[in-house]
């Protein structure tokens, strides 16, 4: 990165030998992690290791993947978005009242949501890269007024707190096939959203480690001056960023619609953590710069299988958040430490 | 930033055209409009004073039980020519600030809810002090009186819980589980209890993130794998039952799923035999209840109760009472 490197001796050129490389990669140890926590329940939990079991822990954990790959690629690029829990309720209840009010077909609701989504990531994007402020204070501000609009326009519209139902109306049933449907795959019933979350991850992957984009995103999330100084198009990409976390959202919000039809507007708080969670224990730097699209995969992987695996082992439950907090803190530790090993092997 | 507007123009120019055309002739609104067409509109029938009372609730953001309790007292008042004033707090020393808002603001009754009794004790007292009257509604039952409140309306938590317990004997369950969307909530807690005390076969808890419904549908899914002889579930909300049902069907188990609290999608349920049966407080006569009996005290010094709590449930609802409920369900009073 700095001057004094040798011409001989590039950093970017240097040979490292297969083992290193590995240790290198973010997700190392939230893979190692994963691996150990799923011996560990397949061991403790009785009927664990069933498949249909196995597709409910993806299923669990895809409703989180989805949200946690875009946030991931965020925060990669050096930035939060807490608003991100709220969005994915804001989305299904804005094309749930849409298609309500105007009696309109489903999938009339399910395109206005994408723009107003959308929307919503421009704006965080937008205040972001215009005001300097600090995301975290951005997107709070985002999130509350969401969570204020969620009740606030849902109560004016419908009357009541959550939306009417609309399983009745036309273009329901094949919105429903696209977001929520069931897919039988060698015997196992597997949800639609574990197909969306793994096209998500791989779209993800190739846009972070194969394309232009990806290269801004680590360099605005490692130095931002720098990357401008380099002609790295610093507001776009962060802009663009919010955006992804609000296609995420759009997705996830449409299962919720079509999946459980009548839409809450109190639901989504705290779910934006859960989201981060995710993406740390995946491997991602909060300070920005480092991570991947997988590794965040294999966070919510983790998060899916420990939440469930506690009901598999019919363990008391009171004691799941301090399992879900040591597991985040060794995460971090190993990735932290793995790091250094790597860094320090170079 | 001209290309920027001309795209905009085009995708709400796009959605414009996409909702023109793409009308659905079944459900939506203009069914709606249709039904609530013979409906008559509310207005004023008694000549007191314009007073003003607050209602103040423990309820998180976008609870529809308390929506429910809201608009019954929104509609007594509208009859009793009273203002009424509603927050709420799921916080309980912010609850108790609420009340003392409602103290300073001088107003001519309260309504409070005491799911954290010891926390809102102080406020309350404030309010007797200011001679304010105090009607303390759902939750709280045992400490309403030494508090100093007129009457408690509401619901006993744990009677309720006693009451699903024996519907369940009866329909000679063996193994069930009890599905709490909120850990820490006292209330949910004294409903699964309430349960255990009268249920004769084994009882089991889950505690699932009422905050995401995939949570709690793969939650409740796994438990139902794990344990194929659970036979019942209940959930304490309305809206997890539709949840539940949809675990159940996806786990393959031949459980019944039964629930606490009512709203349109139980009452269908009940109906087409998803579910078994409903466990009622009647929340809409919880909230109209409190300002009328408020109003009655200011008007004609009356009281309800004699000291002892008005119940407004238990009521078991199963499909035989689901036909008559389902209209009442559908515009959200009950």
């Amino acid at each position: 990165m700095t001057a004094t490197t040798d011409e001989t001796t590039d950093e970017r050129v240097l040979r490292i030998s297969p083992p290193k490389r590995l240790l290198s990669r973010p997700e190392l140890g939230s893979v190692v992690g994963a691996l150990a926590v799923f011996a560990f329940f397949a061991l403790a939990a009785d009927g664990f290791l069933r498949a249909s079991s196995l597709s409910t822990v993806l299923y669990a954990s895809s409703a989180i993947g989805i949200m946690a790959v875009p946030v991931a690629l965020l925060m990669i690029g050096g930035e939060f978005d807490l608003s991100a829990g709220v969005l994915v309720t804001s989305s299904a209840l804005v094309s749930s009242m849409f298609s309500y009010q105007m009696t309109a077909n489903a999938w009339v609701g399910v395109g206005v949501s994408l723009l107003v989504t959308l929307a919503v990531g421009a704006f965080n994007g937008f205040m972001l890269t215009r005001t300097g402020l600090p995301s975290f204070i951005v997107t709070l501000g985002t999130f509350l007024m969401l969570a204020g609009m969620n009740l606030g326009f849902t109560k004016l519209i419908d009357g009541t707190v959550s939306t009417k139902t609309i399983a009745d109306m036309e273009g329901f049933a094949s919105a429903r096939e696209v977001f929520a449907s069931t897919l039988t795959v060698g015997g196992v019933d597997v949800k639609v959203t574990i197909v969306w979350w793994l096209g998500l991850v791989a779209l993800a992957s190739w846009i972070l480690l194969r394309t232009r984009a990806g290269n801004w995103i680590f360099a605005v999330g490692g130095n931002a001056d720098a990357a401008r100084a380099v002609g790295v198009p610093v507001a776009k990409t962060k802009t663009g960023l919010y955006l992804g976390v609000a296609f995420g959202a759009w997705v996830l919000g449409q299962h919720l619609l079509f999946s459980f039809d009548a839409i809450q507007s109190g639901e989504g708080v705290g779910n934006e953590l859960i989201y981060i969670i995710a993406a740390v224990i995946g491997g991602c730097l909060i300070t920005g710069g480092h991570g991947s699209a997988v590794g965040s995969a294999v966070g919510a992987l983790l998060f899916g299988m420990t939440s469930k695996g506690i009901v598999f082992a019919e363990w008391n439950p009171d004691w799941f958040k301090f399992f879900l907090g040591a597991m985040l803190l060794l995460a971090t530790l190993l990735n932290t430490w793995v790091r250094k090993r790597a860094e320090a092997a170079k | 930033m001209a290309r920027f507007r001309t795209w905009v123009g085009i995708a709400v120019a796009g959605a414009l055209s996409v909702a023109l055309a793409g009308c659905s002739s079944t459900g939506g609104k203009r069914a709606e409009d249709a039904r609530r067409a013979a409906v008559a509109p509310a207005g004023v029938a008694v000549a007191t004073p314009r007073w003003t009372f607050a209602m103040i609730t423990h309820s998180g953001d976008g609870d529809t039980f308390w929506d429910i309790v809201q608009s019954g007292a929104e509609q007594a008042a509208r009859k009793d020519n009273v203002t009424f004033l509603y927050s709420h707090d799921d916080e309980a020393q912010q609850q108790a600030q609420l009340v003392d808002a409602a103290v300073d603001k001088k107003v001519d009754g309260i309504i409070v809810t005491l799911a954290k009794p010891e926390a809102m004790k102080a406020a309350v007292a404030r309010a007797e002090k200011a001679g304010i009257p105090v009607i303390t509604v759902n939750s709280g039952s045992a400490q309403s009186k030494a508090f100093g409140a007129l009457t408690h309306i509401g619901q006993d938590e744990s009677v309720a819980g006693e009451a699903v317990g024996e519907e369940l004997n009866k329909r000679g369950r063996k193994n069930v589980l009890c599905v709490l969307h909120e850990q820490g909530n006292v209330g949910h807690e004294q409903r699964c209890d309430g349960i255990g005390k009268t249920f004769r076969g084994t009882l089991r808890k889950l505690y699932v993130n009422g905050t995401s419904m995939p949570d709690v549908q793969s939650a409740i899914e796994a438990k139902l794998q794990a344990d194929t002889s659970l036979d019942a579930v209940v959930t304490l909300g309305a809206p997890y039952a539709d949840t539940a049902v949809k675990a159940k069907t996806d786990a393959g188990s031949r459980a019944e799923i039964d629930t606490f609290d009512l709203n349109a999608k139980v009452v269908a349920g009940l109906r087409n035999g998803t579910l078994g049966f409903a466990v009622d407080q009647q929340p809409y006569l919880q909230g109209y209840q409190a300002v009328d009996l408020l109003w009655l005290y200011k008007y004609n010094g009356d009281v309800l109760g004699g000291g002892k709590p008005v119940l407004t449930g238990p009521q078991i609802v199963t499909k035989d009472q689901a036909d008559a409920l389902a209209k009442y369900t559908e515009r959200g009073t009950r």
